[in-house]
């Protein structure tokens, strides 16, 4: 049994973490990277035995590292442990999160060594991998926790990760602020989640005096049948942290402009593991959701509804890391969805390929991505400054890729295919038994919403693959981009494998991942698989693609040609290609207001109101000084008057009293 | 057991020592000057950590305690007495630990009139202490007069161009607040016959109008100080002018002093007053929580948005104090109050050292800064992360169990105030986040900012101790809320029983 190994999980990426910082100058680009890899490697060494362990021992096991808050008060005792909870569902969480992680960081290493070069400071590689170190502790902080608050460090702590990563190049972006405001915007949409979290917490301790998982989860159902209401609270409150963290309607607006960050961050961070710990949340909190129908459909609905509303985003961007974005939106809200209506097996199985195949795709994309800046280098020297301008990420500058980056365009090939849901790939059978549950769970519209979505998921990611990879090159910069070395595709190559057989963890029948994770999340009902609705998805998902190939494949897009659909949808492509206007209706509706108010507190009311009133005593004090010196004459003939009248008053007051 | 020693009089009035020195010296004599006042303060620190070790964690009353009969007035005794609790030890040890770090960041930054400068610092520190030791309602007034005086000097001769106003503003808020304590200290003095704290605690017996009438008289005086909505507006104008050394004191002890004294002498000597008023206080508090947050996003000038964070900031302090029951709420707003100190005291070293550079605090003529200065950059993210209240630093620890507190508390309405209090957490990262951005990412288009040296090995000697406060709390609180516990225990059981007692 190797249980005890558990805070090695966290410990391994902060040693990683601190040699790096300490002696990372030194080392050079190979050695920072291979001891960042290594990190994260060795931890996933250490999910690796753990999991063993439970194979063994299916019973959840907590191991104490340090004590942390010791407060005990009449009501609940605050009295927390830093203490790693070893369970089939933490254990799965991190072997997703340093697994994927690992391979992302290997790869990072290739990507950087161009990304810090491209942008001018090489210095940077090291800062790099200190943040994906801190990232990874982080994260695994949140799914060791073996209590709330606990769970809230990690949870802000990866927020802290993906705001540093996204403004990683903050003098960049654009008029040089950009980045650094895409990054701010990430951190203040998550506080307005983990403003949720907070209120839940402070719910939870009021209802159950304690903040730690066991005593909460083994007097749910008591708590529950006295006070309805306050689960009803909680898990709604909870519902906005999960909005915040995992990019759900209406707070899912940072997570576009959080692709400032380089690509190896979008892959690990915000597709593959951290923007999932909303739906790790809920999984989590299933003795709760569970107790709270109400919620459970708010849950499942807020999850439809995002995945379909994204997906139509999606299909109108033209920025290749974007239309990822806005399919990852939309992918955690088919795992939203289905952690809402009760299917958490179906959610964690999904999370778990998505981290596969959407790792892929965001890697591939930047592997694209490098493979134009190389051409655009190439060309560069040629043209001079003409191509200031030329975006690297912009599809509609590619094209033709297929035959100058062979690997990165079969693996990408497989990461849509899976995405899709085209059999027999890992996106197939999560996706599947995620409608399977809908229609068992007798959900019909949440079913409706996510076929929906499937279809457009399938049409864009054929867009996407049609305009980049086939056709001839639409810029000079694809025609001469270039495929990049080993270090980087590696790692491509084996999440493509992923991907493709990822679907193997939880056949139906078979049902591995759901039996693991039984141990934790009681209640489980394995999913049947439904042949004809299986095959609906696939047709849907077949249509899709052939559709975007009759749109971009047959006839591929020109160079300056517009967007085939825009002709054929009009009005609706351009609310698609500006994201409906969102961002713009919280400008009007949020931070502008925000700012005038705070605008008028700061001037006509703290220094035209509060500030004068203060000065306005001082003056009032000094005209009334002013006024009283006046008696002060220096004149013997006033005082004797005054003297004279003073005699006079008092006499007459004796008199006739 | 005090070793024959008076050791709290030896913490309070050490830096006498100093001032003593360094009278002695020529003013021209700087770097001497320097070192006196930094080794004075140091074995000052030294003398409160020996405090410490005599401390003892499970006694929840007066420890240390020196009591002196000095006169007698109206048949009301006043004495020197001295003593430290639960409630007053960090809070001793926040400001001997800040007063070295203070001189040190004064190296290059004071050049004129060195002499002076030290001299007013050390007497400062002297009326610090002495406001946090003091058991003797008298003696406390005089320690909380005497300690306005040095900061008056400190703005009103080494500040900035409007120096003059902004002292005598802080001069005059903070007298006309004192002005009605002292007679509310009279008259509760004459009319129980004794100015010793404890005594007058334990007898008690006020009726509830007298008390009401009392702790407006006090809270009025420590409301200015905190400052509390709308009592504020000395504090933006004297941080501006203020030299930095003199913004870290203002900020980290002396605000403290407002906010201990509402704990100190409001809560204990008047608990039905206490009790009757909660609710308003702690809408108050929420109102400074929020108003402070949003005057702080707008404001240009890198200082007034400190300044203004830290009305935000201390609104959780008096929130938190005001739940009154269970004691977790009042816990916190300890814990608060020492990380404010650090951090915010910390925040105003990191304006200062961007400011002997660039002799500017306008966000818009900098940016970009973290180019050129890469470890001032990510110093200065820990410390705004820290004021923002991440979890894993002290921040989060106190403003966590302030809101915790607030939200179980039987003060009416309470969980409104936690929940509309907790909306200020978000406000938090709006205004700081906003101050980052604005000051170190982004280009760098002003060509001013492009040579700007990083930080040196002083300044960061002089940032570190602070850092390592800023995890110690946030990662293992313990220590520390064992200091509080036992006091604040007993606090909340007076409390309780006061409240049981108005029922019936």
């Amino acid at each position: 049994m190797y249980f005890n190994l558990a805070p090695w999980v966290i410990i391994f990426p902060l040693i990683g973490m601190v040699v790096n910082l300490l002696v990372g100058k030194r080392l050079g680009e190979i050695g920072i990277g291979a001891i960042a890899s290594l990190a994260a490697g060795l931890s996933f060494g250490v999910a690796v035995l753990l999991a063993f362990s439970l194979a063994a021992h299916p019973e959840a096991v907590t191991v104490q590292v340090a004590e942390w808050i010791p407060i005990y008060t009449p009501l609940g005792n605050l009295a927390l442990s830093w203490a790693v909870r070893v369970d089939t569902l933490s254990v799965t969480m991190m072997l997703v999160v340093a697994g994927v992680g690992t391979l992302i960081h290997i790869y990072a290493i290739g990507y950087m060594h161009q990304d810090v070069r491209h942008n001018g400071d090489p210095g940077r590689f090291r800062r790099f991998f200190v943040y994906m170190n801190l990232f990874i502790l982080a994260m695994m902080v949140l799914v060791s926790a073996d209590n709330y608050l606990m769970t809230f460090v990690g949870w802000e702590g990866v927020g802290l990760c993906s705001y540093l990563l996204i403004g990683f190049w903050f003098e960049k972006g654009q008029d040089g602020i950009g980045n650094a405001k895409a990054a701010k915007k990430a951190f203040i949409a998550n506080r307005v989640g983990d403003f949720g979290f907070l209120i839940a917490m402070f719910l939870i301790f009021s209802a159950f005096g304690s903040l730690r998982f066991e005593d909460i989860f083994s007097r749910a159902a008591q708590v529950a049948q006295a006070q309805p209401g306050i689960i009803l609270a909680i898990t709604l409150f909870m519902l906005l942290a999960v909005t915040g963290k995992s990019a759900q309607l209406p707070l899912y607006v940072w997570l576009p402009d959080a692709m400032a960050g380089p690509t190896p961050v979008s892959a690990l961070i915000h597709a593959a593991t951290m923007v999932t710990a909303g739906v790790y949340l809920v999984a989590r909190s299933n003795a709760l959701y569970s107790l709270a129908p109400v919620a459970q459909n708010t849950v499942a609905w807020v999850g439809a509804a995002t995945a379909l509303f994204a997906a139509t985003i999606a299909v109108a961007q033209y920025d290749i890391k974007k239309v990822l974005a806005y399919s990852t939106i939309s992918q955690l809200g088919f795992m939203v969805a289905a952690v809402g209506m009760g299917a958490f097996a179906a959610g964690m199985f999904h999370l778990v390929t998505h981290a596969f195949f959407k790792g892929l795709l965001f890697l591939s994309a930047g592997s694209v991505i490098q493979g134009v800046e190389h051409g655009e280098k190439h060309t560069g020297a040629a043209h001079g400054s003409a191509e200031a301008s030329f975006d690297p990420q912009d599809m509609r500058n590619m094209g033709g890729l297929r035959s100058r980056m062979k690997v990165t365009f079969w693996v990408y090939l497989a990461g849509a295919l899976a995405l899709a849901g085209i059999f027999p790939l890992a996106g197939f059978f999560s996706k599947d038994e995620i409608l399977a549950e809908a229609m068992q769970l007798n959900q019909p519209g949440v079913l409706v919403f996510l076929v929906l979505a499937a279809f457009l998921t399938a049409f864009y990611m054929g867009r996407q693959v049609f305009m980049v990879f086939f056709g001839k090159a639409r810029s000079d910069p694809a025609a001469h981009a270039q495929e990049n070395p080993p270090l980087m595709t590696l790692p491509l190559v084996a999440l493509a494998v992923l991907s493709v057989i990822g679907g193997a963890l939880n056949l139906p029948g078979v049902h591995t991942l759901e039996t693991w994770l039984e141990h934790t999340i009681g209640g489980l009902q394995p999913a049947e698989f439904i042949l004809p609705l299986a095959l609906l998805a696939l047709a849907v998902a077949l249509l899709g693609i052939f559709l975007a190939w009759s749109l971009y494949g047959r006839s591929p897009l020109k160079h300056g040609q517009v967007d085939p659909l825009s002709k054929t949808l009009g009005p609706v492509f351009r609310g698609m290609e500006r994201k409906w206007w969102v961002d713009e209706f919280y400008g009007k509706l949020v931070i502008g207001p925000y700012h005038a108010l705070a605008g008028l507190l700061a001037q006509p009311v703290d220094q035209g109101v509060i500030d004068a009133a203060g000065n306005g005593l001082g003056t009032l004090t000094q005209g009334l000084s002013a006024w009283l010196r006046r008696v002060q004459t220096g004149f013997v003939r006033s005082y004797a008057l005054a003297v004279l009248a003073g005699g006079v008053v008092i006499l007459a007051y004796i008199i006739f009293r | 057991m005090n070793l024959g020693l008076h050791l709290l009089s030896l913490v309070t009035f050490f830096p006498l020592v100093g001032v003593l020195v360094i009278l002695f010296l020529n003013d021209q004599q700087k770097t001497a000057i320097r070192w006196t006042a930094l080794l004075t303060t140091l074995a000052t620190f030294g003398l409160s950590l020996l405090v410490l070790l005599q401390f003892s964690t499970s006694n929840p009353d007066l420890q240390l305690v020196e009591r002196a009969t000095w006169v007698n007035i109206g048949g009301g005794e006043i004495s020197y007495f001295l003593g430290v609790d639960g409630l007053s030890i960090l809070l001793l040890l926040l400001t001997t630990f800040l007063t070295p770090i203070a001189i040190l960041s004064t190296w290059d930054a004071v050049q004129d009139r060195v002499k002076g400068f030290m001299i007013f610092f050390l007497l400062m520190e002297i009326g610090m202490s002495g406001v946090f030791l003091a058991q003797d309602l008298v003696l406390f007034f005089v320690f909380w007069e005497f300690s306005l005086v040095p900061m008056y000097f400190l703005i009103g001769v080494w500040g900035g161009p409007r120096r003059i106003y902004a002292a005598i503003k802080f001069f005059l808020y903070t007298m006309a607040g004192s002005i009605l304590m002292l007679v509310a200290i009279l008259w509760l003095g004459l009319y129980q016959g004794t100015f010793s704290l404890p005594d007058l605690i334990a007898k008690g017996g006020l009726p509830a109008t007298t008390q009401l009438w009392l702790f407006l008289g006090f809270a009025i005086a420590f409301a200015v100080k905190v400052p509390l909505f709308p009592l504020h507006s000395w504090l933006p104008d004297a941080h501006v002018e203020a030299p930095t050394a003199g913004s870290v004191i203002l900020a980290g002890v002396l605000l403290k002093m407002g906010a201990y004294g509402l704990l100190r002498f409001n809560l204990s000597l008047f608990p039905q007053a206490s009790i009757q008023l909660a609710p308003w206080l702690a809408a108050i508090a929420v109102i400074g929580i929020l108003y402070g947050a949003a005057v702080a996003f707008v404001q240009k000038d890198m200082k007034k948005l400190v300044a203004y964070s830290s009305v935000s900031h201390l609104g959780f302090v008096v929130l938190g104090l005001f739940a009154l029951t269970p004691s977790i709420a009042i816990q916190g707003s300890i814990l608060q109050m020492i990380n404010h100190g650090v951090s915010t005291g910390a925040l105003f070293l990191i304006v200062g050292m961007i400011y002997e550079r660039r002799h500017t605090r306008e966000m818009d003529r900098l940016g970009g800064i973290w180019k050129v200065m890469p470890v001032y950059g990510a110093l200065s993210l820990i410390v705004i992360l820290s004021s923002i209240g991440l979890p894993g630093m002290n921040g989060f620890v106190g403003e966590f169990s302030i809101l915790l507190g607030s939200f179980l508390s039987t003060v009416p309405y309470s969980p409104w105030f936690a929940g509309i209090a907790a909306l200020g957490v978000i406000l938090a990262a709006v205004y700081l986040l906003h101050m980052f951005e604005k000051v170190f990412l982004g280009p760098l288009n002003n060509p001013e900012n492009a040579g700007l040296k990083d930080l040196r090995p002083r300044e960061i000697l002089t940032l570190l101790p602070l850092l390592v406060m800023i995890f110690w709390i946030g990662l293992y609180p313990k220590p520390f809320f064992a200091l509080i516990t036992p006091s604040v225990a007993k606090l909340a059981a007076a409390l309780q029983t006061a409240a049981m007692t108005s029922i019936h």
